[in-house]
């Protein structure tokens, strides 16, 4: 029980704040300066895995171990899904959150991380109610939306909050056999269905991932009760990424007042390009991965 | 109806959430403070757990650090976690800015990255006299010297984690992650309003 706290307790020192990916000690230190929270060490940001291809993997520790040197604040990194002994090695190195992502090749289809195992916490991705409980029954300490990573599409994120939150609300609503039912057709144990429809709210921290972009964004999907963001491809992919990172991190702390989203958006030049999501083919989506 | 004491909590970023609970529990209005026109109505402001250097950038952004250094002139301050770390007189590990209100020195990050992490019972000191609490320690900071004026609370290892000075308190560990509602009675006594 101690142990769920200390998990879910960094991350509720993380709400209200902006992790951004960093795929070196330099972009480290400007999210930093810039007000980030957290950062997310990886190789090759989404965007770039979409159009190299090929299997992606947990990045070099030796990277992971400059960032972690670069900078105070928390820092994160990604092992695959199912992928246990890169976790493994996460923790060995001693990263503060461990990311089992989509973004990453998966390493096993059936069977995601038995998350319990680990001192160190995980945050999974989800697009739906019963995919966040099955994660956290697998010891989650942290659910973020999947939307559609390197995308730099708003459109899945927001998909995503607004079937859980609406999912969410209607277990509020039900009684007691029909949550059994519910439990049986989202897979999700019932004691955690339970605890949703009495507390309408997930048991751990929910963030939001997955195309945003522009402060816009991230001030939209705080409105749609996202409790933190994470800033993907989309800072370091745009033409100027130090004022978009310092934007980005203003416009989520003051996500409700429209004349600050005003002003942090003005001049911040090209965002990145952006995907349109029907233009994607079946084995293009990352969020498919996952089970 | 008398209408119910208000105590701010400072709303930038991190653990805003199980403070307004906790308030909200003790009969008291939890106000979110995001700017200096908010701190005009409250009795007393918690600065919660979150990231420092995000704080200070956010504080920048939202025009508050001469506010907070006006308000802490007047009324108490509860600073936890990164909230000691902004109100501490000296900041090590890097060292960084900070408000200055609290006559500590204190180190970043001093137990470790979040492996080091912990839950342990506390010490109470002389001057503490409420109920045994245990504290949460998350990537949490040590006090490594204190001013003559400040009054040791709590200690973990001999080591002050929770200090008082005048109207002002400081802890290392979240008592908002805890069953316990001592320490916030406490702060409410500070800014008079238990």
């Amino acid at each position: 029980m101690s142990e769920m706290r200390l998990k879910t307790g960094l991350a509720e020192m993380l709400k209200g704040g902006v992790i951004m990916d960093v795929v070196n000690a330099e972009q480290a230190k400007i999210a930093e300066q810039a007000g980030a929270v957290a950062v997310m060490a990886l190789e090759r940001v989404p965007a770039d895995i979409r159009k190299q291809g090929g299997v992606a993997r947990m990045s070099d520790p030796q990277m992971i171990l400059e960032i972690m040197d670069a900078v105070s604040i928390p820092v994160m990194a990604k092992a695959r899904i199912g992928h246990f002994v890169e976790a493994q090695i996460l923790e060995a190195l001693g990263v503060d959150y461990v990311d089992e992502s989509e973004v990453l090749t998966p390493a096993d289809e059936e069977h995601h991380i038995d998350k319990f195992k680990f001192k160190v916490p995980f945050v999974c991705g989800a697009r739906n109610l019963g995919e966040a409980l099955r994660r956290i029954a697998e010891g989650a300490a942290m659910i973020r939306t999947k939307g559609e990573a390197g995308s730099g599409n708003i459109v899945e994120a927001v998909r995503h909050l607004r079937a859980m939150h609406s999912q969410m609300r209607r277990l509020t609503l039900l009684g007691e056999e029909e949550l059994v039912h519910e439990a049986k057709e989202t897979g999700a144990p019932l004691e955690l269905i339970r605890w949703v429809a009495k507390h309408g709210t997930l048991p751990v921290p929910n963030f939001a991932a997955g195309g945003v972009s522009t402060p816009a964004d991230a001030a939209l999907v705080r409105q749609l009760g996202a409790e933190a963001v994470f800033v993907v491809s989309g800072i370091f992919k745009s033409e100027d990424p130090a004022p978009r990172a310092r934007a980005v991190v203003e416009a989520t702390t003051n996500f409700r007042d429209a004349a600050v989203l005003a002003k942090c958006s003005r001049g911040l030049g090209e965002p990145m390009k952006g995907l349109d999501i029907h233009q994607l083919a079946p084995e293009e989506r990352l969020q498919d991965r996952g089970w | 109806m008398v209408a119910k004491p208000r105590i701010g909590i400072l709303a930038l970023q991190g653990a805003v959430r199980p403070h307004v609970e906790k308030l909200e529990r003790l009969g008291v209005e939890p106000v979110e403070v995001l700017t200096p026109y908010s701190l005009r109505s409250v009795e007393g402001l918690i600065v919660p757990g979150g990231e420092s250097t995000a704080f200070l950038h956010l504080i920048e952004m939202n025009n508050l650090w001469d506010a907070l250094l006006e308000f802490s002139g007047e009324k108490p301050l509860w600073g936890i976690c990164a909230g000691a770390i902004l109100m501490a007189a000296e900041v090590l590990h890097p060292a960084q800015r900070s408000l200055n209100v609290f006559d500590v020195t204190v180190e970043r990050n001093a137990y470790g990255r979040q492996l080091q992490s912990f839950v342990s019972a506390l010490e109470p000191s002389p001057a503490w006299e409420e109920e045994e609490v245990e504290g949460v320690f998350i990537r949490a900071p040590r006090i490594k010297s204190l001013g003559a004026r400040v009054v040791p609370l709590l200690s973990y290892k001999n080591e002050t984690v929770m200090a008082r000075e005048g109207k002002h308190l400081i802890s290392t560990f979240h008592p908002e992650l805890t069953e316990s509602s001592a320490i916030h009675r406490y702060f409410l006594g500070l800014c008079g309003t238990a």
